[in-house]
Parts: C-alpha cells; sequence; structure tokens
C-alpha cells in the first residue's frame, strides 16, 4: 500500500500529499518524451534545396516570365467563388422543385421498398433489412464495393511501396519513421493492452452480429482495422509484423474474395437460371442464419480491416 | 435458360476473379493469366453476339435470386455484345504491343499489380456496358476510375504522379456529378432499374411534372460523364495522362476508358431517359456545342505540340469532340456515327500509340519532332503503323476515319438547322488533322544523317504483329463499314 502512496523522485521519497499540494510533480521527468528534433540543415543542404527551387520555378514554371501564371493565380481564386456560389444557388432552386421530403406519396415510396420490409425477413433470413439488401438483394453491388476496396489498396501499394532491391530507401523510411513517430510510450502501450482486445472483439461481435442487428462487414472490419493500428502505434512495426505481413495480407484478401465470388457466382448462376440453391436459410435471429450473409459479411469485414491497415503501413513507412 | 445467355455474367465475374488470382500470382503467370482471360472473354462475346444476331433480341439476366427492381439485373443486346467484344480485343493488342515498355518502364515486383489493374478495369468496362441498373453502374465507374490512376502512375516519374493527381480530382468531381444525377433521379421515380426508370420519366415528362430537376439531373449527368471521358473544356487532365505513361496504359486509357464512359451515356439517354426526351430537351444543344470547340481547339492545341506522344493525345481531344457532335445533332444517324466513331477512334488512336513509341526507342528515346526525322526508316513496321493511323485519323478512304466522316456528314445533312456549322466545322477540323498528321508522317520518312540506332522487324515480333493486327482491324472497319452500321442500327432499335 505503502508503494501506492510514497514514490521517489530523484533521490526523495514524495508522498501523495505533497503531490497534492503541488510541491511536487512525480511524473517530472519520468514519462515524458523529448521530441526528436530533426536535423538542422547544414550549408549543402540549404544549398541544394535552394538550387531545387530555384530550378523548379525557373525551368518548369518560369514563374517571372509566365504571363498565363499570374493572370491564373489572379482570376482563379475569383472565378472559383463565383462558381461555387452559381452552384449551390442552382442546387437549392433545384432541390425546391423536388417531391417534399417525408410525404407518403413520394416516388421512392413503390413497390421496392415495399417487398425490401415486408418480405426481407422471409426471403433472406436475416433480421437486419439492410444488410439483407446489400448482401442478398443487391450482392453484386457490394461484391464491386469490395473490389473498390481491394483496388484501392492495391493503387496505394503502386504509388507508395518502396522497392525491396533499394535497401537504401528502405533503411532511410525505416529511420524517418523512427525519428516522427513515438516509441515506446507507456501511456499508449498500457492503454493499448487494455483496448486492443476489447476493440478486436467488438468488431468481431459486429461482423458477426451483421445480419442480426446493425453493423455488419463495412462497419466492423473498420473496427478491426482501428485496432490493428493502435496496436501498430503502440508497440511499433516489429511487433505488429509478428502476425501481420505483406503474406498475410495477401492471403487474407485473396481468400476473402475469392470465397466471395465463388459462393456468389453459385447464388447469381442458381438465381439466373431458376435453379435450387440448396443453401439453408436457417431460423430467423439465430447466429447461424440467413444463408450467405454471414460468410459474405465475414469477407468483407476481412477485406476491410486489411485495407484500413495497409493504407497506414504505407503511408507510414512504405512496406507492411 | 440458354447456357449462352450465362455469358455476359461469366465474362464479369470471370475477369474480376482474374483479378483476385493475380494478387497471389508472380509477374509473368499473371501476364500469361491476362491474356488467357481477355481472350476467352473475347470468345465468349463473340459467340453471344453471333448468338443475339440469329435472335434478334435482347434479353434480361437476374443476377441472383431475385427479379429485377429487387435484385441487379444486367441486359445484353447486340450492341452491347459487340461492344465487349471490340473493347476484348482492343485491350489485348494494347496490352501486346505496350509489353517490351513495361518490362523497362515498371519495378518488377509490380508488374502483377498492374495486371489486378488491367482485369479490373476490364471487368468495369465490361459491366458498364452490360449493366441495367444505375446503381452497378455507378460502383464499376468508381472500379474504371481508380484503376485508371493506377495505370497512369505505374510509372513512377514526376510527370505522371502530377498526372494521376490531376486525373483523381477532375474525374471525381466527373463521379460527383453523376452520383448527384442518380440520387435526384432516384428521389424523382423511385427506382435505380434503367428500364423502370424510363417508364416512370415518361409519366413525369407528360403530366409536365418536376420539369426543372430533370433538366438538371440531365445536366449533370451529362457533364459528369463529359468530363470523365474529356470533352474539351475539362480536357486539361488529358495530355498529361495519355502523354507520359507507359505506353499500353496510354492506348487503354485513350481507346477504352473513355469509351466506356461514353458508351455508359449512350444507355442512359436511350435506356434511362429516353431518347425522343433527350432531343426535345436543350442539353444536347450544349453538348453540341462543346464537341465543335473540342475539334477545333484540340485540333489547335496538337498543331502547337512538339512532343508526339502528347501531340496524339491533343488530337483524342478533337475525336472525343466530334463523338459529343453526333450526340448533340440529335437523329439517329448521328448517333450511329458517333458509335462508329468510338470504335474507329479506339482502333486507331491505340494504333498511333504504339506505333509512336517505336519510332520514340529509334530516337534515342526523344519525343520531340526535331529527333525524330527519318525514323520511319529506322524501325519500319513503326512507320508504317503511323502513316496508317495518321491516314485514318486525317479520314483516306479505306480506313475507318473516312467511314466516319462520312457518316457524320450524311447526319449533318439530315438535321434542320445544324448542318451549315457541322459541315464547316467538319471540314476545317480535316485539315488541321491533316496539317499535324501529314507534318509528322513527313518528318519520319524525311532522310537523316545522324546515325540512330535501327530496329528490325525481327527483334519485335511481337510488337510486329500488334501493329499488323491494328492496321488489318483498321482496314475491316473501313472496308466493311456497311454489316457494322447495320449492326449498329439494330443494336440501337433493341435499346429502347
Amino acid at each position: 500500500m505503502s508503494k501506492l502512496w510514497k514514490w521517489k523522485q530523484g533521490t526523495q521519497q514524495v508522498g501523495f500529499k505533497d503531490w497534492l499540494d503541488g510541491k511536487k510533480d512525480p511524473f517530472l521527468n519520468e514519462v515524458e518524451m523529448e521530441p526528436k528534433q530533426e536535423k538542422k540543415p547544414d550549408a549543402k543542404m540549404l544549398r541544394e534545396r535552394l538550387r531545387d527551387r530555384n530550378l523548379m520555378y525557373e525551368n518548369l514554371y518560369d514563374a517571372n516570365k509566365n504571363k498565363e501564371i499570374r493572370l491564373f493565380e489572379k482570376i482563379f481564386p475569383i472565378a472559383s467563388i463565383i462558381f461555387c456560389i452559381l452552384f449551390i444557388v442552382l442546387m437549392m432552386i433545384m432541390v425546391s422543385y423536388l417531391p417534399p421530403v417525408g410525404n407518403a406519396s413520394n416516388p421512392d415510396n413503390n413497390e421496392v421498398t415495399k417487398r425490401y420490409i415486408e418480405n426481407g425477413l422471409q426471403e433472406t433470413g436475416a433480421v437486419n433489412i439492410v444488410t439483407g439488401m446489400i448482401l442478398d438483394y443487391r450482392a453484386f453491388d457490394t461484391f464491386g464495393e469490395s473490389n473498390v476496396l481491394f483496388i484501392a489498396t492495391i493503387t496505394v501499394l503502386i504509388m507508395l511501396k518502396v522497392n525491396k532491391k533499394k535497401e537504401k530507401t528502405k533503411a532511410a523510411e525505416a529511420q524517418s519513421d523512427r525519428l516522427y513517430e513515438p516509441k515506446n510510450d507507456p501511456i499508449l502501450q498500457f492503454a493499448a493492452r487494455l483496448f486492443v482486445p476489447i476493440i478486436m472483439m467488438f468488431g468481431i461481435y459486429v461482423i458477426l452480429n451483421g445480419h442480426l442487428s446493425p453493423g455488419g462487414g463495412f462497419s466492423g472490419g473498420a473496427i478491426i482495422g482501428a485496432g490493428l493500428i493502435l496496436h501498430l502505434n503502440a508497440f511499433g512495426f516489429e511487433k505488429t509484423e509478428r502476425f501481420f505481413t505483406e503474406k498475410t495480407y495477401k492471403t487474407v484478401c485473396f481468400a476473402a474474395l475469392s470465397f466471395y465470388c465463388l459462393a456468389k457466382s453459385y447464388s447469381f448462376f442458381t438465381g439466373a437460371n431458376h435453379l435450387e440453391s440448396h443453401i439453408p436459410l436457417g431460423k430467423p435471429g439465430a447466429i447461424l442464419s440467413s444463408g450467405l450473409i454471414l460468410p459474405l459479411n465475414i469477407c468483407v469485414g476481412l477485406v476491410v480491416a486489411c485495407t484500413m491497415y495497409t493504407f497506414y503501413a504505407m503511408f507510414r513507412k512504405g512496406d507492411f | 435458360m440458354n447456357l449462352i445467355q450465362n455469358f455476359p455474367f461469366f465474362s464479369i465475374i470471370l475477369s474480376m476473379f482474374s483479378g483476385t488470382v493475380s494478387s497471389v500470382l508472380p509477374g509473368k503467370a499473371a501476364k500469361w493469366l491476362n491474356s488467357a482471360v481477355i481472350a476467352v472473354i473475347a470468345g465468349l462475346s463473340c459467340v453471344l453476339l453471333v448468338y443475339l444476331t440469329l435472335t434478334g433480341e435482347s434479353y434480361v439476366y437476374m443476377m441472383g435470386h431475385f427479379p429485377a427492381p429487387w435484385g441487379n439485373e444486367i441486359r445484353a443486346g447486340v450492341l452491347e455484345a459487340g461492344m465487349a467484344l471490340f473493347f476484348c480485343i482492343i485491350m489485348l493488342l494494347s496490352m501486346m504491343g505496350g509489353r517490351k515498355k513495361l518490362i523497362e518502364e515498371v519495378d518488377e515486383e509490380k508488374h502483377n499489380l498492374y495486371y489486378i489493374l488491367i482485369n479490373l478495369l476490364l471487368s468495369s468496362l465490361l459491366a458498364l456496358v452490360y449493366t441495367n441498373d444505375l446503381f452497378t453502374a455507378y460502383v464499376f465507374v468508381e472500379i474504371n476510375t481508380i484503376s485508371a490512376c493506377g495505370l497512369i502512375m505505374i510509372r513512377q516519374n514526376g510527370r505522371t504522379i502530377e498526372a494521376a493527381v490531376r486525373y483523381m480530382i477532375m474525374s471525381l468531381l466527373g463521379s460527383g456529378l453523376f452520383l448527384l444525377g442518380i440520387c435526384m433521379l432516384y428521389d424523382l421515380t423511385g427506382h435505380l432499374l434503367m428500364s423502370n426508370i424510363q417508364q416512370e420519366i415518361a409519366v413525369i415528362v407528360s403530366q409536365e411534372q418536376y420539369t426543372i430537376p430533370l433538366l438538371v439531373t440531365i445536366a449533370f449527368m451529362s457533364v459528369g460523364l463529359a468530363i470523365k471521358s474529356a470533352l474539351f473544356p475539362f480536357h486539361s487532365w488529358l495530355p498529361d495522362a495519355y502523354g507520359y505513361s507507359t505506353v499500353s496504359s496510354a492506348a487503354i486509357l485513350s481507346s477504352l476508358v473513355s469509351k466506356g464512359y461514353i458508351f455508359l451515356l449512350i444507355k442512359i439517354f436511350y435506356r434511362v431517359i429516353g431518347i425522343d426526351i433527350i432531343n426535345g430537351n436543350k442539353i444536347i444543344n450544349i453538348l453540341f456545342v462543346f464537341g465543335i470547340a473540342g475539334m477545333i481547339f484540340g485540333s489547335l492545341s496538337a498543331i502547337k505540340e512538339n512532343d508526339i506522344r502528347r501531340m496524339i493525345a491533343f488530337s483524342s481531344v478533337a475525336q472525343i469532340g466530334y463523338i459529343y457532335m453526333g450526340f448533340g445533332l440529335g437523329t439517329e444517324q448521328g448517333m450511329t456515327a458517333s458509335i462508329f466513331h468510338i470504335l474507329s477512334h479506339a482502333a486507331t488512336k491505340s494504333l498511333l500509340f504504339i506505333a509512336a513509341i517505336g519510332l520514340t526507342d529509334v530516337s534515342n528515346g526523344s519525343r520531340h519532332f526535331q529527333d525524330l526525322t527519318g525514323a520511319g526508316y529506322r524501325n519500319k513496321i513503326a512507320g508504317i503503323g503511323f502513316t496508317v493511323g495518321a491516314l485514318s485519323m486525317v479520314g483516306l478512304p479505306a480506313f475507318s476515319g473516312f467511314i466516319s466522316k462520312i457518316l457524320f456528314a450524311q447526319a449533318a445533312v439530315y438535321t434542320s438547322g445544324k448542318t451549315i456549322v457541322t459541315l464547316l466545322v467538319l471540314g476545317i477540323s480535316t485539315i488541321l488533322n491533316a496539317i499535324y498528321f501529314m507534318k509528322t508522317v513527313i518528318r519520319i520518312y524525311t532522310p537523316e544523317k545522324t546515325e540512330y540506332e535501327t530496329i528490325y522487324c525481327k527483334q519485335q515480333k511481337e510488337y510486329t504483329i500488334t501493329i499488323i493486327l491494328f492496321i488489318l482491324l483498321n482496314l475491316v472497319l473501313g472496308l466493311g463499314s456497311q454489316p457494322i452500321t447495320d449492326w449498329i442500327h439494330s443494336g440501337l432499335s433493341m435499346f429502347s
């Protein structure tokens, strides 16, 4: 007990009362981190930067002589403001002619929404009608949407992935990562130890209950991705690499998208050719119900989580 | 349901699945998978085209167990099947022609990423062609946009990254406008399925309700897709994106990506709004004016350009202007001419890009005209390819460009009020085209004393075959134009 109330600062023993009185601060010089300074530019670096800047201004843009650029800089702000105002006015005029919000006789209250609401539960087996819509009625759109995430990751990989052959750049990237990001922050690590498991559990819960309660693959995947990023921030790449590498990303994404593709192809094919699909819908409300929706939610969730983590890792270090 | 009727669905899913599989394959295997998939899809589309021509009617295909307004749906007619076939052919040839450059310019470990982009781009093009649902169209427009950005910047230097950023900004503006249009259509009609929207809009128009929102919606959709396909005042992203990316990307972007959006716009005109309503609308006059301006200013910018790749890129602006001018005429002949020009331009522009890269290769990699002197002698097949492409663009008989110009002129004669302007601009634009293309052809066949490296056909077999196939395609379009226009007519009549 005494440890909790008394601690050492420098050579002195300090009590809890002293801290309350404001005499001592137990955390002073203990947990603070000195922000690491960027290397002061020496004369050579300054000269290089100046040369680059001059090169850019003179050769590429030719700012002094180029009348077009100067004219553009003058006209552009005014023109953009006028354009935005015109656009806003146009939109407001148009909105005033649209059907009023919440009117029962609006065109969008038609047989489409009626069937979703009335028969959604029987036809898809999902208590959460939104999930039933996106993963059963309109599953093709959602497959396209998961592919949007996939291709976005691929594009970020193309742009930011550091070439493995150039060891030098990779080392430099790792160096700069150490420079700007906090390392071994005890508060962050303690909080992460506490929260990461909870966040992961919550994400898994949201994904698995996607067909029963609000949530689903997209939101649950985002939660898991946030948990992974928190873990990375607290413990650094060395710890995260133990379970998440480029290979993990590839395997998980490949498995999830392939399963989605094959499962839904089967369902599309049987549906279009009016064949029996043989996928049981189960009892609505049970965790194992609603046919393909649960596995598809898991697939979408995995893709989303991997996408979020990969974006973060790429923007930070250019590698996993 | 007949097995052949499943082919559109097979094509889309096959290309998407191959994109997923490519992510775990090494570069070489991904290359073979990519070529095989494109060839298979071309075969499937070809069979489907024959089948549809024989049966003579289009059909809808349910994606899943739920019928149309509730579930997703795709639709196939002769025009869609033919477009899918044509897109596959152009994509395969562009990949073949640019393979060597791709290996030189792109990091080896990023090759399989390139093939993922190509596969998903193909799937999005096919989905845009076959879709019968506006929201599906939007999802695949997104895939198309992102993969096009990747295609631009996979060759990593400063210019391509700048070009990709520009493309991203402009293209997202276009997507945003298109999405706003979809939202408003949903608000007005309560549907996302094309055929249902068309019925509802016919009711709305006959009751003269919601005239202003409908006008704004049509404007947003047309302008949004026009920005994405680089119609004249929105073309600022184009020269850098086409001029500096690796050559297969440039060929695919100019001949397929922009054409996919234009085909979607045609579909919206016919299947969503209804062509009669569009033709009675003022929006097409705006498209007409933009198109005409593009035809002249695009060519003028191309004349000023001293870089062969950027010159071809600016020529694209002019050719996109032709297509929108055809929309603006507001007749079926105009639309037929536009669709023919989509084919003709796609076949010719990819040929020009690929031939130009052969010419710059034998001029120490320089793209400036003074260095290109005599390049036609040093790389004979590239010189021939470029000449054929240039003659086709100018509109020499026997090549595809001639037919599209004739079709445009005929369409112009049958319209009232726009005849003189169209014919005049068509004439001026042809002369301008001739100026910059013939200037280049004369330049590459002027003898030059300085010693450069020479490349013979034996050293580049794949490239030579590609150029020959492109020339044949061009001749087929130019000489066999009658069946093709008949096909376009029957496809358009199946639309409504």
